[in-house]
């Protein structure tokens, strides 16, 4: 290396310096910190002290963690395929040539602007048993199913029912879809219009050209929108803290593993075990996201790369 | 032209950015500046600021900052944590064990006898709140008890007495019938008493029944007899209305600071609640609204007289406070007499003062606050054991009393199953203080 490369490498360091500085100090080192802490004894304010594994086997025979880590699977594995249906569904019907297709795009992405507290709580609204917008639009269609087939169907007390709660936050994430919405808008305009024509000359429908077509095409930004889900589901916090006020849900039903991290963290005092669910919780996204790469690798269109 | 090299650039503006970075110190003689955070807002912190602004302006040494802090009892940990607490804080009375037992608050035994603050002075329970692990570590600045408030009005529809409360649970459960009313579809259409309503104390209903949740030495005692009759009592609920109704009723309840509070729009008839309910009266209830304040029924009135739990907020001076001395000062002045009772009277609750003046009773607007103060000074006060490990328990309770009220588990499995977990997190909690206990209390023993 000639001195001025040596020069133009320090000057680089330096120019990046502000990004690695801050990567290392924000988040190497508190992710190095946690996998200590989660190894101690440590409420915060008193020194922690080495237990070794202790964290690690009270969570492997903690109920509660494991309700915790149902709850979480749970939410992931209906909310990411309904979350990937809705989205991709929306941004497909958006892609038409409609008149007013600006407005319509504007008016589904719209609600992703919404914060997440101002959300949480509208939702908690919109899903009350009682005066409950949603449950007012069941009403009549409970109606004509009791009265067709003699049943005595009820619209569920969504957040207060613990069968129901679950399902109540999943619907109430569906309000958030535009996000990627636009990011499937984005990839489904980069499909060559000569593709279409050609399959249009060959005599495909609707749903070959989407099916042999877009889909293929598109794959690189379902899989991004589908590991971006994965984490985001597997570390779902703020909506149901603020539709629970603070709590977990009837029978803990709403338990999350950010939640009982949260729980654990500061309003137990056991930042230790806090940090041992938080490594778990890490553990699960990096090895789930290596396993939707590997199993989709072979499914995903990099245009011949 | 020779520029300057970037890391001569990014040195420089580190020197000139660490100069802002630090509290220019004061200069010689000038007031010193104490930072003092409360979780009070709305017309509650208009009342401690009206103190603070008194305190201000009655001397030149000392000038308090008074600011509002949401979630302070996580806030407060954290500050004290990166070593930037302020000088004196306003927290609830539960977080003072575990705060104390976390080394993260000054004591002020030697402060307080200095200021001859003492025991005597106070509503005995509300200084036995400040104590813990020999020490005291707050005193109070508001307090509150609980009492049964009913609706007059409802009461008088019903054919009952509007001025005889009920005083056992039976009488009660008695009154709870005749004052519940059904709609046609067989849901309900209003209740005389419903416990969830509004659902603080959960955890907490063995008081009524004679029970505690902690022996006061090794050992929980959340499936004690008492307890289980408590929550047996709480389970004949669901049994006699059923689940889907009772959680259909409460989904209908608004929000309890707002005039759709069930209890003003006479949905509930009878409730549990602290002295605070008056100024929810005053700005969210109908302007005929006809209520009463009067002990909580227990289960057996004879035995259990004037149960009530009573909570407090209190002033602390965090642990690392720059100006510890200053700041038990600005706690001294806002525990005296006419101080307290200016703060008291502008949150229209009561002073924690054994001694109070005849005007602010005769000023107070709550036409029951005697009766409060009686319940506070009852020899059956009881407030929340000063466990460590209470947030997780009471957690864990509200959750047996949540599966017990929807139908998922029966009285005598929830408690169990409390008693379990929880018995052994407290062992877990006590190990740590014996670990810690020898350095601390040397420490506080000096300080």
């Amino acid at each position: 290396m000639t001195r001025k490369e040596r020069r133009d490498r320090r000057t680089g360091l330096l120019f990046i310096s502000p990004w690695l500085i801050g990567f290392l100090v924000l988040c190497v080192y508190p992710v190095l910190s946690s996998l200590w802490c989660s190894m101690c004894d440590y409420s915060v304010l008193t020194p922690a002290v080495f237990t070794g594994a202790a964290n690690y086997r009270d969570l492997a025979t903690d109920p509660l963690f494991w309700q915790s880590l149902y709850n979480t699977a749970f939410f992931a594995f209906f909310s990411i395929p309904l979350n990937l249906l809705v989205s991709l569904s929306l941004a497909i019907l958006l892609n038409f040539k409609i008149p007013a297709r600006g407005l319509f795009r504007t008016v589904f992405f719209l609600p992703s602007l919404v914060p997440m507290v101002c959300l949480a709580v509208l939702w908690q609204w919109m899903l009350n048993g009682e005066l409950g917008l949603i449950n007012n639009a069941l009403k009549p269609f409970l109606g004509v199913a009791n009265h067709l087939f003699g049943s005595h169907l009820q619209p569920p007390n969504w957040l207060l029912d613990a069968r129901f709660a679950k399902w109540g936050i999943i619907f109430t994430g569906l309000w958030g879809v535009g996000n990627a919405v636009v990011i499937y808008l984005a990839g489904l305009q980069e499909v060559p219009a000569y593709l279409y024509e050609s399959a249009d000359i060959d005599g495909a429908g609707f749903w070959r050209k989407t099916w042999h077509i877009t889909f293929p095409i598109i794959s690189p930004v379902i899989y991004f929108n589908v590991i971006m889900s994965l984490i985001g589901t597997l570390q779902v916090f703020a909506i149901p803290y603020v539709m629970t006020n603070g709590g977990d849900g009837p029978d803990r039903s709403l338990l999350f593993m950010a939640t009982y991290l949260y729980q654990n963290a500061f309003d137990y005092w056991n930042m230790g075990y806090a940090c041992a669910i938080g490594v778990v919780l890490f553990l699960i996204i990096i090895s789930l996201t290596w396993l939707a790469t590997k199993l989709s690798e072979k499914h995903i269109y990099y245009a011949g790369k | 032209m020779h520029f300057p090299r970037p890391i001569h650039l990014c040195l420089l503006a580190a020197a000139l950015a660490l100069p802002a970075c630090q509290k220019p110190a004061p200069p010689p003689g000038a007031r010193v500046e104490l930072e003092y955070w409360d979780k009070w807002t709305g017309f509650e912190a208009d009342a401690m600021r009206a103190v603070v602004d008194d305190f201000n302006a009655s001397q030149d040494r000392i000038h308090v900052n008074y600011s509002s802090i949401s979630q302070i009892d996580h806030k407060l940990m954290l500050a004290t944590a990166g070593g930037v607490p302020p000088d004196v804080a306003g927290v609830y009375s539960w977080m003072l064990s575990v705060y104390a037992e976390n080394n993260a608050l000054t004591p002020l035994d030697r402060m307080a006898a200095a200021a001859r603050i003492t025991r005597g002075q106070y509503i005995d329970v509300f200084w036995r709140m400040c104590m813990h692990q020999g020490h005291l570590w707050a005193l109070p600045s508001t307090p509150s008890s609980t009492a049964l408030i009913w609706n007059k009005k409802l009461f008088r529809q019903a054919g009952l007495d509007p001025n005889q409360p009920p005083r056992s649970i039976a009488e009660l459960e008695a009154f709870n019938q005749k004052l519940t009313k059904w709609r046609p579809d067989g849901s309900l259409q209003s209740m005389g008493y419903i416990p969830e309503m509004p659902g603080y104390w959960d955890s907490l209903w063995g008081l009524w029944f004679g029970a505690s949740l902690w022996n006061g030495r090794d050992a929980l005692t959340a499936n004690s007899p008492e307890n289980i009759a408590a929550c047996q009592w709480i389970e004949s609920y669901p049994k006699r209305f059923g689940v889907r109704n009772l959680l259909m009723f409460q989904a209908g309840f608004g929000n309890l600071a707002s005039p759709q509070n069930p209890f003003f729009t006479g949905r509930v008839a009878m409730e549990m609640e602290g002295v605070w309910v008056y100024n929810y009266i005053k700005n969210y209830a109908p302007a005929d609204f006809e209520w009463g304040a009067a002990p909580f029924p227990t289960v057996d009135p004879a035995r259990l007289k004037d149960v009530a739990l009573v909570e407090m907020d209190a002033l602390v001076i965090p642990a690392g406070s720059k100006h510890s001395a200053e700041a038990f000062e600005f706690i001294q002045y806002v525990e005296s007499q006419k101080n307290m009772e200016k703060l008291c009277l502008g949150q229209r609750k009561f002073s924690p003062l054994l001694e109070c003046s005849a005007e602010f009773y005769q000023k107070h607007p709550n036409p029951y606050i005697s009766n409060f103060v009686a319940l506070a000074k009852s020899a059956n006060a009881r407030y929340a054991p000063p466990l460590t490990n209470w947030t997780q328990y009471s957690h864990d309770m509200n959750n047996a009393v949540n599966r017990i009220w929807t139908g998922k588990a029966d009285t005598l499995d929830a408690l169990d199953d409390v008693q379990q977990r929880e018995q052994q997190i407290f062992e877990r909690r006590m190990a740590r203080w014996q670990r810690l206990a020898p350095a601390l209390t040397a420490q506080w023993n000096n300080q």
